[in-house]
């Protein structure tokens, strides 16, 4: 049996959806496994939202179009209204805290919220709020490895953006750390 | 040969693999959902050996690469279903001339102005001609990113072999797209100008002429069979398909392009609840694998069609099949995409009422 993980990243466009799939993709393809990033595009794009599917996988990917997700992670409330039903059963719910006005009701999946735009502000840098939610994720979905995923970042940072590394490694740790402290909330 | 991995969307591999052949030209016009091709193509410009130039229009564009074909050039030009229509009446001047380029179609949802959703409407544009008058493109139909970029030389190799114009014919979403895509090296593709262009008359030969024009029938008659026997050829040497499990399958889907790889998906779930579901996917939409269809439907007990369009390949799979089983058909169109559980409810139905009706 092989293994594959399927994940929905959706917000606001702006809020770095796309470029966060672009890296989990990225440390993909530098750990060795199979890969495909597939954005929204046209109509809904220009209403204002984003979403990327993002499918990490031991072989091949068939289709790149799903409709069912291992986990979502969500930064707007238009994308958890559409998005929260399409979580399989015991799958993973991240959700940025303040965006999203009403939180999801599931029962039978692991919601995980995170105030990202909240710790990206002490940051003093908005724009982290993405890789905080990425560094929640990877803490409870280890797919890919730290080191690759920060080999990634300067394959999808353009290069005048690359003095932002370390901060946007810092934003990830921050991330593993608050999903830490959720979990044990949860449980 | 080594070959460098990246993580690249369909256009842009496309369009660096179209430098590595050795591209020396391509004249374009902008439009959604393939722009991303010249965009990257004018980055790369300054840095690297081959011209862009962006036309006035697709009318414009495709006379250039008409022009640049006949000097013995190594050109391209891609667009998008509406500005590929524009294309058609050049096209056939390319083939009638008998001159290699690369095409590629990243098509959406139509017909009209449409949207710019991915489809696969313009499936018998591509491989029925098209333009006017009795000629074919060689027609490729990636599934995939690294295909995009590798379907690229193929292209390339097979236009200059058989003297004609060749075709990606992808979409929307495969040209949008990130995977990881293994790049050939630069200048895996040599090329040299054949003795036919018209590159400057010396003293030493004949000029080189080309055209389309013959007004004599007899003459215009005689260019038809030079292509007709080019055609058959292609059909005996160049047909490329991939077989995915069909050779114990009760139910074989058919499927091209993207359509391919959410049928993939359906007959691996399929499989999982013990139905005996395969696929056959054409790489070459013309050379079409015609005797591998028929082959299979000696031993399939039924097919099932899948394209994003109202139907147009499934013309082809029932001829291949004759009649000799049914051929069911399931298609979504104007830019919507089929889900893998979407297939999958229609296997299961036909496999409910035909196959165990059957048994």
């Amino acid at each position: 049996m092989y293994h594959s993980d399927e994940i929905i990243l959706a917000g606001f466009g702006g809020q770095g959806v796309l470029s966060m799939g672009q890296v989990l993709s990225y440390a993909a393809i530098i750990d060795n496994k199979e890969t495909t990033w597939m954005p929204s595009y046209g109509p809904e794009m220009r209403g204002g939202t984003a979403n990327c599917i993002v499918i990490v996988s031991d072989r091949r990917v068939s289709s790149p179009i799903i409709t069912k997700f291992d986990s979502g992670i969500i930064l707007n409330q238009p994308s958890m209204e559409k998005f929260e039903p399409a979580i399989k059963k015991n799958g993973f719910l991240f959700y940025e805290e303040s965006t999203v006005v009403y939180p999801p009701t599931r029962d039978d999946i692991t919601i995980i919220k995170i105030a990202a735009i909240h710790e990206a502000e002490l940051m003093k840098k908005k724009q982290v709020a993405n890789m905080i939610m990425l560094g929640a994720f990877l803490e409870v979905k280890p797919i890919v490895t730290m080191d690759s995923v920060l080999k990634a970042l300067k394959k999808v940072l353009p290069e005048r953006h690359h003095h932002l590394i370390p901060l946007n490694e810092q934003a990830i740790l921050r991330g593993k750390e608050l999903a830490l402290q959720q979990l044990h909330l949860t449980i | 040969m080594e070959r460098e991995i990246r993580l690249m969307k369909g256009n842009e591999a496309m369009a660096e693999a179209a430098i590595r052949a050795g591209m020396k030209a391509y004249f374009g016009y902008p439009i959604t959902p393939q722009s991303e091709v010249m965009e990257y193509l004018f980055e790369q410009m300054p840095k690297r050996n081959f011209k862009v130039l962006q036309a006035e229009s697709e009318v414009a564009a495709i006379n250039m690469i008409y022009g640049a074909a006949g000097s013995g050039a190594r050109v391209m030009t891609s667009s998008s279903s509406p500005g590929m229509s524009l294309m058609q009446e050049g096209i056939s001047y390319i083939a009638a001339a008998e001159l290699p380029c690369l095409l590629a179609n990243i098509v959406r949802g139509g017909p009209g102005l449409g949207t710019i959703q991915p489809s696969q409407g313009d499936y018998f544009q591509a491989v029925k001609g098209g333009g006017h008058g009795d000629y074919k493109l060689i027609v490729l139909a990636p599934n995939s990113v690294q295909e995009m970029a590798d379907f690229v030389f193929d292209g390339f190799k097979l236009a200059e072999k058989f003297r004609g114009p060749a075709m990606i014919l992808s979409d929307g979403a495969l040209g949008q797209m990130m995977e990881k895509v293994a790049l050939l090296p630069e200048g895996s593709l040599p090329h040299t100008v054949p003795a036919w262009a018209a590159t400057g008359k010396p003293a030493n030969r004949p000029p080189n002429v080309i055209t389309s024009l013959y007004i004599e029938p007899e003459k215009m008659e005689m260019i038809n069979h030079t292509l007709q026997a080019k055609y058959k050829q292609l059909q005996k040497e160049e047909v490329r398909y991939e077989d995915y499990q069909t050779e114990d399958a009760d139910i074989v889907l058919t499927a091209f392009g993207l359509s391919s790889r959410i049928c993939q998906k359906a007959v691996d779930l399929a499989r999982e609840q013990g139905i005996k579901a395969g696929l056959l996917r054409p790489i070459t939409l013309f050379p079409f694998p015609e005797k591998k269809i028929a082959e299979i439907a000696e031993t399939a007990k039924v097919f099932l069609d899948v394209e994003m369009n109202a139907g147009q390949m499934v013309e082809d799979v029932r001829l291949a099949v004759n009649g000799k089983k049914p051929v069911y058909f399931k298609g979504r169109m104007g830019g919507i995409i089929p889900s893998p559980e979407e297939i999958l409810h229609e296997i299961e139905q036909i496999s409910e009422q035909v196959l165990s009706y059957q048994n």
